[in-house]
């Protein structure tokens, strides 16, 4: 039971960051239909900029979070501006190939500044809790509670001010949007701003826990792509579901499966669902 | 219909002989390793050009196919059966293969296909490093033989343990699948892949089987790829996960998009001049997909028909500011 | 010759077409009219395979084709124009035209791959089908040029000829001279009868009414996915019915 209850634990700490980041993706899919490959490695790019303000500046951990989350939302906005507007127009086709052309840049920037080598950025808050037998860190319950204070906020944004609003008119008809005078450029800005910073939120808040690398936003990147699918595209429901579920399934199967072949398995449903479903389980068409 | 002006066969024709020529003036046996290199994955890069290029089908699975081919041929190699027999034979495994995945997948669209694809290709990457009964797990397969001679009347035997025999059995291939995607390309059935990218609801209604099309592209693509991988492995004389690695995907797709998207010589180009002018630069190879990366995103933005795209774009330019001047005069 | 029968498709909260029955026979030219949004396009796509009917079904020469796929419903000799022109546009106008031939011919993978004698003779009967198509669109001198160097009215004439070079039994156009000025209107309607006068039955959406009464043999009007009106183009014109649905607009334009 107790061992159990560990591993609901553990899924729920790692179904936040999927969460966070699945949240992240599916706003700018949902917004321009545009699949970016790169934002696995936004996450990353988030982790390393945590290290950079925290540590190397020396600006402590929040102030560190803060300025990672800033700067985030900074470089996605640069990231639309740059390397997916121009594509606007164009086949579909040269948009993945311009997002796997970010996914290499973005690797390879982190490679070249912080190194190959795994990054620690130290734990603020290494105590320990018992709680119903089972034992946390203070900082993973606070990967959990900052993801739910990030989802509430989220949504109070979106349901709650005009410029949520607008996203979400974008999300679900962009012509229509656009026919109503919405600057479709500005929303699409807006989000990728908003789902870099995301990003950048969850990464900050794990990286204590784990080791930076410049490849670990990799295989997240394309777990958050199986979630956003499954979970349809620009439905933040679904996505918060999705992410949860995927860390549940993962810790508890974690047992049960073996180690080695644990993505195997989310890959392959992924492959299987979509042979029998194109579009995805929820999905409200193509990309 | 489908002819090209002279000056363009001219040029084929002093780049075929500059490569048959290139084993006596190569400077070294490291560059040459690189060349030949280059020689197999200017095959792949054209069978991903076929299914990407042409079909529009964005497959990130590329990788995974050359490794099936690879670990073909190393398996049954090491089992004892001739690389002659085990060449085909693994490039029609990874040919099946793609059937299968394609069959799975091609009903999907756009990103959803490049993200299916991307996932079988880690799940192959997984595979390859874990499986260790067959594939050796993460160190792979080493120490395989070189290909047995093939008996030749009057010359006798063709041996294949130097590496310019490993050059020309490259060359060879790449000039057979050139040659094969040259008649698939220029043609009507070339045309009905170009329709299936270019309008898939116009080229359904005009009576294309779509799907069936897409999976042909595919499987072909695949099994280019199988045969790339193929030669690779008995040219290491080993193989290792990293044959399968999605990042080899990442590096045939650098190639077809720099070298130019569907056209035919643009991969093998770009599967040629990059890694050598790295070698030349090595100064840069830290930087090398930061430069890469940058380069795709700006190539997909302004030249998205790649180096030998805008060449060609030149050359009708030109033809017809000829064309005009003398229509004028 | 084309036969629906009870056709009905539902949108989420909107029926479409409802329970529409009509046919087209050997050799006519048919026009569909009806106000925007009646259902028009909708039920070319029902014919065509592209959506699936609610309800209902649909024959060609007395062959049941509902649910077949598109390219299937085209490879029995059904042939269609979209609204807004579909084009090959990244192609020279030859090769639209040789993609509109493909499946009649046997220039698969092995046949290319391989030079058959086969791919010979079809390669070249493609080519010859080509050029006459292109010279009974009097498109022949740009056979070489990028679609995007074609005016408006050679576009359409274009989409018209890839869904013909095939030889159809029936063509199916929607709105084909949408956008286009008198005088180009004026030319792609003799093309559509020279079309009709070559043997292919024609079915035809268009809103230009003028063009219509002179062109037409028979007129189905369509309002909120109903047939309304059937018969000559005397008959619909002087229809209340019709009068009323088009109240506002010009029926006489
Ligand atoms: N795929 C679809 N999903 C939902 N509603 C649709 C779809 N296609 C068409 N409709 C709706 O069905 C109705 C009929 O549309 P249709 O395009 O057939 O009209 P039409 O008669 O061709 O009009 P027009 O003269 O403007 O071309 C319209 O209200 C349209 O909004
Ligand atoms: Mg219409």
């Amino acid at each position: 039971m107790e061992l159990f209850l560990q591993q609901v634990f553990n899924g729920i700490m790692f179904g936040s960051t999927y969460a966070i980041v699945a949240l992240g993706l599916t706003l700018v899919m949902g917004i321009l239909n545009i699949p970016n490959f790169a934002h696995g490695h936004l996450y990353m790019l988030g982790g390393y900029l945590l290290f950079f303000f925290a540590i190397t500046l020396g600006l402590g951990y929040w102030a560190g979070l803060v300025m990672a989350v800033i700067a985030m939302a900074v470089v996605g906005m640069i990231m639309e501006r740059i390397v997916y507007r121009p594509l606007n127009e164009q086949p579909h086709i040269n948009a993945f190939i311009a997002a796997v052309g970010s996914l290499l840049f973005l690797e390879s920037f982190a490679m070249v500044v912080w190194g190959a080598q795994g990054l620690r950025v130290e734990n603020p808050y290494p105590q320990m809790i018992d709680f119903m037998g089972v034992t946390m860190s203070v900082q993973r319950l606070l990967v959990i509670i900052g993801a739910i204070v990030l989802i509430l906020g989220l949504h109070f944004f979106m349901k709650k001010t005009i410029a949520g609003a607008t996203i979400e008119a974008v999300a679900q008809n962009r012509e229509g949007a656009m026919l109503t005078g919405i600057n479709v450029n500005r929303v699409s800005s807006m989000t990728f701003a908003i789902s870099a910073a995301t990003a950048a939120v969850a990464a900050s808040l794990i990286s204590p826990i784990f080791m930076l690398s410049p490849a670990m936003g990799a295989i997240l990147g394309m777990k958050a792509f199986i979630i956003v699918i499954l979970g349809g595209m620009g439905s933040i429901p679904g996505a918060i579901v999705g992410g949860y579920l995927l860390g549940l399934i993962e810790a508890l199967g974690g047992g049960y499966i073996s180690a080695d072949y644990k993505d195997v398995f989310a890959f392959g449903a992924l492959i299987l669902i979509l042979a029998i479903k194109p579009t995805g389980l929820f999905g409200k068409g193509e990309v | 219909m489908f002819t090209k002006p002279i000056h363009t066969k001219l040029l084929y024709i002093v780049i075929f002989v500059a490569a048959l020529l290139l084993p006596w003036y190569v400077p070294d046996a490291y560059i040459f390793q690189v060349v030949i290199t280059s020689v197999i994955f200017g095959i792949a890069a054209s069978g991903m050009n076929l299914i990407l290029g042409y079909t529009g089908q964005a497959t990130l699975a590329h990788g995974a196919f050359f490794g099936i081919g690879a670990y073909g041929v190393a398996i049954m190699t090491e089992a004892g059966i001739s690389f002659w027999l085990a060449l085909p034979a693994a490039a029609l495994i990874s040919a099946a293969v793609g059937l299968v995945v394609g069959v799975l997948t091609l009903r999907t669209k756009g990103a959803y296909f490049a993200i299916v694809t991307l996932c079988f290709g880690v799940i192959a990457w997984i595979v390859a490093g874990n499986w260790i009964e067959l594939t050796g797990g993460h160190n792979g397969i080493y120490g395989l033989g070189d290909p047995t001679p093939i008996p030749f009347p009057f010359f006798g035997p063709i041996e294949f343990t130097t590496q310019t025999s490993m050059y020309f059995l490259s060359l060879a291939a790449l000039l057979v699948v050139l040659f094969a995607l040259y008649r698939l390309v220029y043609s009507v059935f070339g045309l009905s892949l170009m329709a299936v990218r270019n309008n898939e609801p116009l080229a359904d209604a005009v009576g294309i089987n779509t799907f069936a099309t897409k999976v042909i592209s595919f499987v072909a693509g695949n099994f280019i790829a199988g045969i790339a991988g193929g030669i690779y492995a008995i040219m290491m004389a080993s193989v290792s996960p990293s044959a399968t690695s999605y990042l080899l995907t990442f590096n045939f797709l650098i190639f077809v998009i720099l070298g130019g998207m569907a056209t035919l010589p643009g991969p093998v180009f770009g599967a040629f001049a990059i890694p050598v002018l790295m070698e030349f630069l090595q100064f840069l190879q830290d930087y090398r997909h930061l430069i890469f990366g940058a380069l795709l995103i700006a190539v997909i933005i302004y030249f998205p028909q790649g180096f030998v795209g805008g060449l060609r774009r030149l050359n009708q330019k030109i033809a017809a500011r000829r064309k005009q001047k003398t229509s004028e005069s | 010759m084309l036969r629906v029968e009870n056709l009905t498709k539902r949108f989420e909260g909107l029926v479409a077409v409802h329970e529409l029955n009509f046919n087209v026979t050997q050799g006519e030219i048919l026009a569909i009219i009806g106000p925007n949004g009646a259902g028009k396009s909708t039920v070319f796509n029902l014919i065509t395979g592209t959506l699936k009917p609610s309800s209902g079904r649909i024959f060609l020469e007395d062959q049941n084709i509902t649910g077949l796929k598109p390219y299937q419903i085209a490879s029995r000799g059904l042939s269609r124009t979209f609204q807004t022109t579909s084009l090959f546009d990244q192609l020279r106008v030859i090769d639209n035209m040789l993609i509109g031939y493909k499946y009649r011919t046997q220039l698969g993978f092995w046949n290319t791959l391989f030079h058959t004698p086969r791919w010979r003779a079809h390669q070249k009967e493609a080519f010859e089908r080509a050029m006459e198509t292109l010279n009974f669109l009097g498109l022949a001198q740009k056979s070489e040029q990028f679609v995007p160097a074609l005016s408006q009215e050679e576009q359409k004439r274009l989409a018209i000829g890839i869904a013909l070079v095939s030889k159809p039994k029936i063509l199916l156009l929607d709105e084909p001279t949408g956008g286009l000025i008198q005088e180009e209107t004026d030319r792609v309607t003799d093309l559509i009868r020279k079309i009709r006068d070559q043997g292919t039955t024609v079915c035809v959406i268009e809103h230009k009414m003028q063009m219509i009464m002179g062109l037409v043999d028979r007129i189905v009007v369509l309002n909120y996915g109903e047939k309304i009106a059937e018969g000559s183009p005397a008959e619909v014109k002087s229809d209340q019915t019709v009068i009323r649905a088009y109240l506002g607009e010009e029926v006489d334009a």
